[in-house]
């Protein structure tokens, strides 16, 4: 076990090296000049310059990097361009928030997802299969912002159940985690789905009911945790596309969290601050995907490692 | 044809495949077909107040914040949607294919560095990069189709690189080897052949996706820009208005879900028709 943790930790590690070496790249490759926006437009040529020597923004791209890379060691993201503070405070600030809206978000994704899979796997063919596996359908060929708006118009604008938007408590929370939520399910209810029907027609299913177990023991005890199996790395896979929704969601909500943050921070090029978002998505994708590779095999010990 | 058959017994993909026609013909004939220049802003077009109009005649959908008729924003709008959607979804399985193809056939240090390479993207959020890519370009219908091309072939490279480990594994494979076939030959006239399907079957259920991924950057103000119409950025001029036009931003909405959805019920019949191992399962 433990030389299959090493490695993935290790591989782990330069993958997320690569993801900053790409960002940083591209943010070089940048026509905007960063000096020049934060002198001003009336600042002379010798203003910009020693802004840019400041910044150290005229060093060669290979030593920009490296400092870069040695200030991440110690932590530090670096300072943001505009707001002249550091760009670990401002995800420190921000952090709260997305978490939460990504924790509320995923667990209404799994809620939603498990629940009505279950229900289509148990009741195939029938009318409610057909209907919650269109309802999936519509859900994952939906865009967000569309949901987030629709779910803003009716529930916040006409029926006035929710805030309009913004930060704050459980009412706050609610719209923008059901968009996240309601259209993420549609992966998992169609997972859940066909990896039920697979293990409902396993030989120990039949045993169990000839052996004449109630109907609720045998698919929550035998079934659910054989059918969740494949749903673990998903969770993983998911954070990735969850980093893009809260971009989106956030920005129709107006929640004052890390998608918000990167959005602003590329409309004013902010590119320390562009950066550090990108770092961290990519520090929580690697991680999702790190943990749940770890997670499996202790739920499913017939999964071995030592073939990965 | 058999394949196209199955497909159109399904009373789900005929629709989509339908609803998929009508909008590739408004698209292509979007000049004779809109009842307005979508770019004129009409000045019976606003209210008395300036604000758009709800939809009645003779703006079947109503008009915009300009005054423009929204109806034929649509119709010029299915253009750069479409456009983008199979430009920058055929890249992306150009892309992919050729990707996962290499690593899957020659293997070695090059297989290795490009599926490295495919992890690599994977860690990359898709929407930041794709958002943060056309933010850095200024952003025009062909430089969102390659954005969206760069972030979306990374799924299907992986998909190819799979089946192609697992074909060149097959008895075929080993005897074309025996006999002499060179690596060109059996790449091309053995291992592709038998990966259209797969192809075929990315090829439309990326097309939705595309869509959703242009419309979404179009929406942010960082995909195609106005005045040129998307069904994307028609929802961005109007978002101000929402509350009191909301027909602005659903009824272009609607037009994203329905082709999105369409693309992708028409690509999962595809998959099932044309994967023999799926058969019975569903």
């Amino acid at each position: 076990m433990l030389p299959f943790i090493c490695r993935r930790v290790g591989y782990a590690l330069l993958i997320l090296l690569g993801v900053t070496f790409i960002t940083y790249l591209l943010l070089f490759l940048l026509p905007a000049d960063p000096a020049r926006q934060i002198a001003g437009r009336s600042a002379t040529p010798e203003v910009v310059a020693a802004i840019r020597a400041q910044l150290g923004l005229d060093l060669p791209f290979y030593q920009q990097y490296l400092s870069y890379l040695g200030n991440l060691l110690h932590g530090d993201l670096g300072r943001s361009y505009i707001q002249r503070t550091a760009v670990s405070e401002l995800i420190g600030a921000r952090l709260r928030p997305s978490l939460e809206l990504m924790a509320a978000g995923i667990g209404f994704e799994l809620l939603i997802g498990i629940s009505l899979g279950m229900l289509a796997a148990l009741k195939r063919d029938s009318f409610a299969d057909k209907l919650l596996m269109a309802f999936s359908f519509v859900g994952v060929s939906a865009p967000q912002f569309i949901a987030a708006m629709l779910f803003l118009y009716f529930f916040a604008v006409q029926l006035g159940w929710f805030p309009l938007g913004g930060y704050g408590g459980a009412s706050h929370l609610m719209l923008p985690a059901l968009t996240l939520g309601l259209l993420g399910s549609g992966w998992y209810s169609r997972m859940v789905r066909s990896s039920m029907i697979e293990v409902l027609h396993q030989d120990f299913i039949r045993t169990a009911r000839a052996k004449g177990l109630s109907r609720a023991r045998i698919v929550f005890v035998h079934v659910l945790p054989n059918a969740i199996v494949p749903v673990i790395p998903m969770i993983g896979i998911d954070i990735g596309v969850f980093m893009g929704g809260l971009v989106v969601v956030e920005s129709v909500f107006g929640w004052p969290g890390i998608g918000q943050l990167a959005w602003q921070s590329i409309q004013q090029v902010d590119i320390p601050v562009i950066v550090g978002v990108t770092t961290l998505s990519a520090v929580a994708i690697v991680l999702g995907n790190l943990l749940a590779d770890l997670v499996i095999p202790l739920v499913d010990p017939r999964i071995d490692i030592k073939q990965h | 044809m058999n394949t196209l058959k199955a497909l159109l017994r399904r009373p789900a993909v005929a629709v989509s495949l339908l609803f998929i026609v009508t909008v590739v013909l408004l698209a292509a004939l979007a000049p004779w077909l809109s009842p307005f220049d979508p770019d004129e802003q009409f000045v019976e077009g606003l209210t008395m107040e300036g604000a758009p109009m709800a939809p009645a005649t003779p703006y079947w959908m109503g008009t915009d914040l300009l005054g423009r008729d929204l109806l034929s924003r649509l119709i010029f709008g299915a253009r750069t949607s479409l456009f983008i959607g199979v430009l920058a979804n055929g890249l992306a399985v150009l892309i992919g294919t050729l990707v996962g193809l290499t690593a899957g056939f020659v293997r070695g240090w090059l297989g290795s560095v490009l599926m490295r390479l495919t992890d690599l993207m994977m860690a990359f959020p898709a929407l930041l990069l794709a958002i943060a890519l056309s933010a850095i370009f200024q952003p025009s219908v062909w430089i969102v189709a390659m954005v969206i091309a760069m972030v979306n072939w990374v799924q299907i490279a992986r998909v190819i690189y799979a089946e192609t480990v697992a074909l060149s594994a097959r008895d075929f494979v080993a005897v074309e080897r025996t006999l002499g076939a060179s690596s060109m030959r059996i790449l091309f006239s053995h291992l592709l052949p038998h990966l259209l399907p797969t192809i075929l079957v990315w090829a439309t259920l990326g097309i939705s996706t595309t869509v959703l991924l242009e419309a979404t950057l179009s929406y942010l103000g960082v995909g195609v820009q106005p005045p040129t119409p998307s069904w994307g950025n028609i929802i961005f001029e109007s978002q101000t208005y929402f509350t009191s036009a909301p027909w602005l931003v659903f009824i272009p909405g609607a037009a994203i879900i329905l082709l999105s959805l369409a693309f992708n019920l028409v690509g999962d019949a595809l998959r099932d028709e044309l994967d023999p191992t799926l058969k019975g399962r569903r």
